[in-house]
C-alpha cells in the first residue's frame, strides 16, 4: 500500500487525512463496493424491464413444466417426452458427468503412457510420443472433436454390415454395442462379496501398515487385495450358480439387436476429450517425473533397495507431489470441455439445458445461471477434493 | 615390460616394443547397427514395444500420406473431380482422396468470410500493418520496443477498426436528455466537454485532498482526454470507406480479431485483477477472488451463451452490441480471468527484497507497480502470455456454436454447398483446417520455448 510521508521523530506523525493508509484503503474499497452494487442494480433493473417487456415471466417456475422433447441418450436417469425440464437438467448433469469421469479414466491412463513414454531410452518410443504430444496440442479440441465424429466416426461400416469384435459386442456407424450383463437372482450376493472384500482390503492395509511400524514386518497387502476382490466375487459367482450372464448383440439387417448400445456422439466426444487431454497429462507426468533428481534413485540402490520398490516407494511418491496440482486443473479443464458436446449434438448439460430449455423457454438468466453454477459447483468440489488429497501427499516440512 | 628397457627390447624379440593398434569396436556397437540395438532393441520388451510402435506409425501415416498427397485430386472445378464414377464423377471405384481444388476455390472465404470482393485490399492492409508491428516487437534485437508497443496497442486497433469496419460513425451526445438538445455532432462536443469538466473536477479533489500537485493531475486528465476525443473523432471522419458490417467478416479474419483482441484486452485487466488479489484492501481481494475463480470455474461455451443471450437483457432499452462486439466482450472476460493467473504467478515470483527495496526509496504503491514489480513479473510471464494466447486462438473456434463464423466456422459451413458435394469433402476441410491450426499454434509454441530459454538466466 501507499507508504505515508512521515517525518522522523516527533511522535505521531501529522499526515493529511486522504493520505493516512487506513482511511485511503477504506475510502477506494467504499467507492469500489458502491460501483459495484450500481453496476449490478443497473444490470437488474434493465433486465427486469427488458423481460418485462418481452413478456417472460421470471423464477424457476419453468422447471415443473413438461419439455416435451426425447433425448436419446440417458443412461441411469429415467426420461420420457413428458418429463420436465428440472428432469432435463439433471439428464443433462449426468451425461456431463458420464462423459467427464469416461473421459479421465481414459485420459488419465493414456497420459501416464505418453509420459513415460516420452523419457524413454527407445528412440522410436519417444519420438511418437512426441509427435503425438505436438500433433494433439496444437489442433483445437473442437477441431478434434469434429475430426472424430464428423470424419473418423462415419467411416464405419453401416448398420447391417457391422464390425465383429467378437466377445466384445459390435462396431457399426450408429454405435458400439457391447455385450449386456443380465442378471438373475442371487446376483446381489456377488455384489456384496466384492463390497465386503474392499471393505477387508481397507481395514487389511490398515493392519498391514501399523504392524509394519510396529514390528518392521512386511506383508503383501497389495496382492492380498487383488486376490481378494476378485476372488470373492468370483467364489459368490459360482456359489450361487452363476446368475450373471452376457447378452451379446448379434447382427441383423435393420441393425445389431441386443447389447448396451454406446451413441456415437459419445464415442466421438470421449476419443476427442481423453486424446486431447492425454497430451497434457503426458506433459505433466514427465514434467513430475524429471523433477526427481536422480540422486534419489541412486540413493535408495545405495540403501539396498531394488529398482522396483525405489520407482514405488521412492521416486513415484515425490512425483505425485508435482503432479496433482496440474493433474487436478486437467480434470477440471476435461469437466468443462466436455460442454464442447453442444457442437455434435451430445445430450450434456450445456446441449440440452443451455440450448434447448432455453430455446424453449426463454428463460436466459435462470437457465444459464443454473448451468453456470453447476459448472462452478463441480470445479470448487473437485478442487477441494484434490487439495485434501494433495494436503495429504505434501511434503510435511519442519 | 615395464622393467625392459629399449636395449634389451631389441634382444627379446617376444616383447612388443610399441602398443598393440586398438581394433575397430564390433559392428554390432557402432554406427547405424549400434545405435539401433542401444535405442530400439536392447531388451525383448523393448524389441516388442518398438515393434509395436512401428506398426502405429505404419497405421497411420501411409493412410494419411496417401490421403493428402498421393491420391489426393489437384485441380478440377467441381465435385466431378472428388467423386468416383458410382457417385457421379471421374475417380475409379474405392477412391479416397483429398479434393484440394475445393479448398483452392474456397479459400479466399476461408480467409476474409463474406467481406465485399472488392475490399479484400482493406484486410490485407489490416494483416499487414499487424504484421509490421508484430515482427519487430518479437525480436529481442530490434530497437525502440516502446514506440514499437505503443504503435500495436494504439495506432494498430485504431487503424484497423476503421479499415474493417469503414469507420464513419455518427457521434450525437450520449450524456444530456435529449429533452435539453437533439441529438447531433455539436451536441457530442458539449457532452464530451461537460463530460472532461467532471473529470478534471474529480482530479482537482484528488488532487487537493491528498495534497499531491493539482496541475500535472489535470495535464494528465486533459491528455488522456484530448487522445480519447481524436480517436473519437478519427472513428468518426469519413474516409470515404464503404461501411462493412461485421456479420460480413468471417474465417481467419474472425478467428484473428477475437484472439487479437481478448489477449490485448485481457491483458490490462488481468494485470489489475492479479494486482487486486494481491492487494492489502479485503474488498478489493475478495471481488478479484471472486471474479478470477467465477470465470475459470466456467466453461467458455457457457461464457459466450451468456455474452449472446444475457448481455442484451442487462443493457438499458435502445443500446445494442453486434454479436461479434458480445462474443468479444465475452473471451475478453474469460480470457482475463487466466491473464491475471499468470500475471499473478510472475508478481508471486519476485523476492520480497523487490518490494521492501521499492518501499525503502519512498516510492508510491502505484510508482512500485509500474517502475518496480510489474517490468519484471512481465518479463517472467512472457512464456505464460504466450501460452494463453494459444489457448485462446485454439478457443475462438467456439464461437461457432453461438452462430459466428471463424475459420472452422467457414469450413464448417462450406459443406453445404452441392458445388463441391463429396464423401472427401469434410475429411479434406478438416485436414486443412488441421494444418492450419497446428502451423499457427506450433509457430507460436516454438516462439514460446525460444523466449524461455532466452529469458533463463538460472541455468546458465
Amino acid at each position: 500500500m501507499t507508504v505515508a510521508d512521515t517525518p522522523v521523530g516527533t511522535g505521531a506523525p501529522k499526515v493529511a487525512i486522504f493520505n493516512d493508509p487506513k482511511v485511503r484503503g477504506a475510502a477506494i474499497q467504499i467507492v469500489l463496493i458502491a460501483l459495484i452494487a450500481f453496476l449490478i442494480y443497473g444490470m437488474v433493473s434493465n433486465a427486469a424491464t427488458n423481460l418485462a417487456k418481452a413478456g417472460i415471466a421470471s423464477g424457476f417456475g419453468f422447471l415443473n413444466v413438461t419439455a416435451g422433447f426425447g433425448i436419446n441418450i440417458s443412461p441411469f436417469v429415467e426420461y420420457s417426452e413428458t418429463s420436465t425440464y428440472g428432469r432435463v437438467f439433471l439428464v443433462g448433469l449426468q451425461n456431463t458427468l458420464v462423459i467427464s469421469i469416461a473421459g479421465i479414466f481414459f485420459a488419465t491412463i493414456i497420459g501416464f503412457i505418453v509420459g513415460v513414454a516420452r523419457l524413454s531410452s527407445n528412440w522410436v518410443i519417444a519420438k511418437l510420443a512426441y509427435a503425438y504430444v505436438e500433433i494433439m496440442r496444437n489442433i483445437p479440441l473442437l477441431l478434434w472433436i469434429f475430426i472424430w465424429y464428423f470424419s473418423v466416426l462415419r467411416l464405419l461400416p453401416s448398420k447391417s454390415d457391422p464390425i465383429n469384435l467378437g466377445p466384445f459386442g459390435l462396431l457399426n456407424i450408429a454405435g458400439y454395442y457391447a455385450p449386456k450383463a443380465v442378471f438373475a437372482g442371487g446376483a446381489g450376493w456377488i455384489g456384496i462379496a466384492l463390497i465386503v472384500a474392499i471393505v477387508a482390503s481397507f481395514v487389511l492395509s490398515f493392519w498391514a501398515k501399523r504392524r509394519q511400524l510396529a514390528t518392521g514386518e512386511q506383508f503383501p497387502v497389495f496382492w492380498t487385495s487383488v486376490a481378494m476382490i476378485v476372488g470373492l466375487p468370483l467364489i459368490a459367482y459360482f456359489l450361487t450358480g452363476m446368475p450373471v450372464s452376457f447378452e451379446l448383440p448379434t447382427a441383423s439387417r435393420f441393425g445389431p439387436k441386443g447389447g448396451a448400445r454406446i451413441y456415437p456422439e459419445f464415442l466421438g466426444l470421449l476419443l476427442a476429450l481423453s486424446l486431447y487431454t492425454a497430451n497434457y497429462i503426458g506433459e505433466i507426468v514427465r514434467a513430475g517425473i524429471m523433477a526427481i533428481s536422480h540422486g534419489q534413485t541412486e540413493a535408495a540402490h545405495a540403501l539396498g533397495i531394488r529398482s522396483g520398490p525405489t520407482l514405488r516407494l521412492v521416486v513415484i511418491p515425490q512425483a505425485m507431489r508435482v503432479i496433482i496440482p496440474p493433474l487436478t486443473n486437467q480434470y477440471l479443464n476435461l469437466t468443462k470441455n466436455s460442454s464442447l458436446a453442444v457442437a455434435i449434438a451430445y445430450p450434456d448439460l450445456v446441449s440440452v439445458f443451455a440450448g434447448t430449455t432455453l430455446n424453449q423457454t426463454g428463460q436466459a438468466v435462470e437457465v444459464l445461471l443454473m448451468t453456470m453454477l453447476t459448472y462452478l459447483a463441480i470445479s470448487l468440489l473437485t478442487s477441494l477434493l484434490m487439495n485434501w488429497f494433495n494436503a495429504k501427499m505434501a511434503l510435511v516440512e519442519r | 615390460m615395464a622393467n625392459s628397457t629399449s636395449s634389451s627390447a631389441a634382444e627379446t624379440a617376444f616383447v612388443r616394443s610399441d602398443m598393440v593398434p586398438s581394433q575397430a569396436p564390433p559392428a554390432s556397437e557402432v554406427g547405424v547397427i549400434g545405435w539401433m540395438r542401444k535405442n530400439l532393441f536392447s531388451s525383448i520388451p523393448y524389441t516388442i514395444l518398438t515393434l509395436f510402435s512401428l506398426y502405429l506409425i505404419w497405421l497411420v501415416v501411409p493412410p494419411l500420406l496417401e490421403f493428402g498427397l498421393f491420391n489426393a485430386v489437384w485441380s478440377g472445378s467441381d465435385r466431378e473431380a472428388c467423386t468416383t464414377a458410382a457417385q457421379g464423377g471421374i475417380q475409379s471405384d474405392g477412391w479416397v482422396g483429398a479434393c484440394w481444388p475445393y479448398i483452392g476455390s474456397y479459400l479466399n472465404q476461408f480467409i476474409y468470410g463474406r467481406y465485399p470482393i472488392d475490399q479484400y485490399w482493406r484486410v490485407n492492409a489490416v494483416f499487414a500493418l499487424f504484421a509490421v508491428g508484430l515482427v519487430p516487437v518479437l525480436i529481442p534485437r530490434v530497437p525502440y520496443k516502446g514506440l514499437n508497443v505503443l504503435y500495436l496497442f494504439g495506432v494498430f486497433p485504431v487503424a484497423s477498426f476503421i479499415l474493417l469496419t469503414g469507420g464513419n460513425i455518427t457521434l450525437d451526445g450520449f450524456l444530456l436528455p435529449d429533452a435539453i438538445m437533439a441529438p447531433s455532432f455539436v451536441k457530442f462536443i458539449i457532452d464530451y466537454l461537460v463530460l472532461t469538466a467532471v473529470v478534471c473536477l474529480i482530479g482537482y479533489a484528488i488532487a487537493r485532498g491528498t495534497e499531491a500537485p493539482v496541475a500535472p493531475m489535470i495535464r494528465n486528465i486533459l491528455i488522456a482526454m484530448g487522445v480519447l476525443l481524436v480517436i473519437l473523432l478519427l472513428f468518426a471522419t469519413n474516409f470515404g470507406l464503404e461501411s462493412v458490417t461485421t456479420d460480413q467478416w468471417g474465417g481467419l479474419l474472425v478467428t484473428l480479431v477475437i484472439a487479437v483482441t481478448g489477449i490485448v484486452a485481457s491483458l490490462p485487466i488481468g494485470i489489475v485483477l492479479a494486482l487486486g488479489r494481491r492487494s492489502q484492501l479485503p474488498a478489493v481481494r475478495l471481488l478479484s477472488v471472486v471474479f478470477i475463480e467465477f470465470w475459470r470455474g466456467v466453461p467458455l461455451i457457457t461464457v459466450l451463451f451468456m455474452s449472446s443471450v444475457m448481455l442484451p437483457l442487462f443493457l438499458p432499452e435502445g443500446v445494442s452490441f453486434d454479436k461479434l462486439l458480445r462474443a468479444l466482450i465475452g473471451v475478453a472476460l474469460f480470457a482475463a480471468a487466466y491473464m491475471a493467473e499468470v500475471v499473478r504467478g510472475g508478481i508471486q515470483a519476485l523476492p520480497k527484497g523487490q518490494y521492501e527495496g521499492a518501499m525503502a526509496v519512498g516510492l508510491s504503491y502505484w510508482q512500485m507497480m509500474q517502475f518496480i514489480i510489474l517490468p519484471q513479473a512481465l518479463k517472467l510471464v512472457i512464456p505464460g502470455i504466450v501460452g494463453s494466447f494459444i489457448a485462446l486462438f485454439k478457443d475462438t473456434t467456439l464461437v461457432l456454436i453461438i452462430g459466428l463464423f471463424d475459420f472452422l466456422g467457414m469450413i464448417q459451413s462450406s459443406y453445404s454447398d452441392p458445388t463441391w458435394a463429396s464423401p472427401v469433402q469434410s475429411l479434406t476441410g478438416y485436414l486443412f483446417a488441421a494444418l492450419v491450426y497446428w502451423a499457427f499454434c506450433f509457430a507460436m509454441s516454438r516462439y514460446s520455448l525460444y523466449m524461455e530459454s532466452r529469458l533463463d538466466t538460472s541455468r546458465r
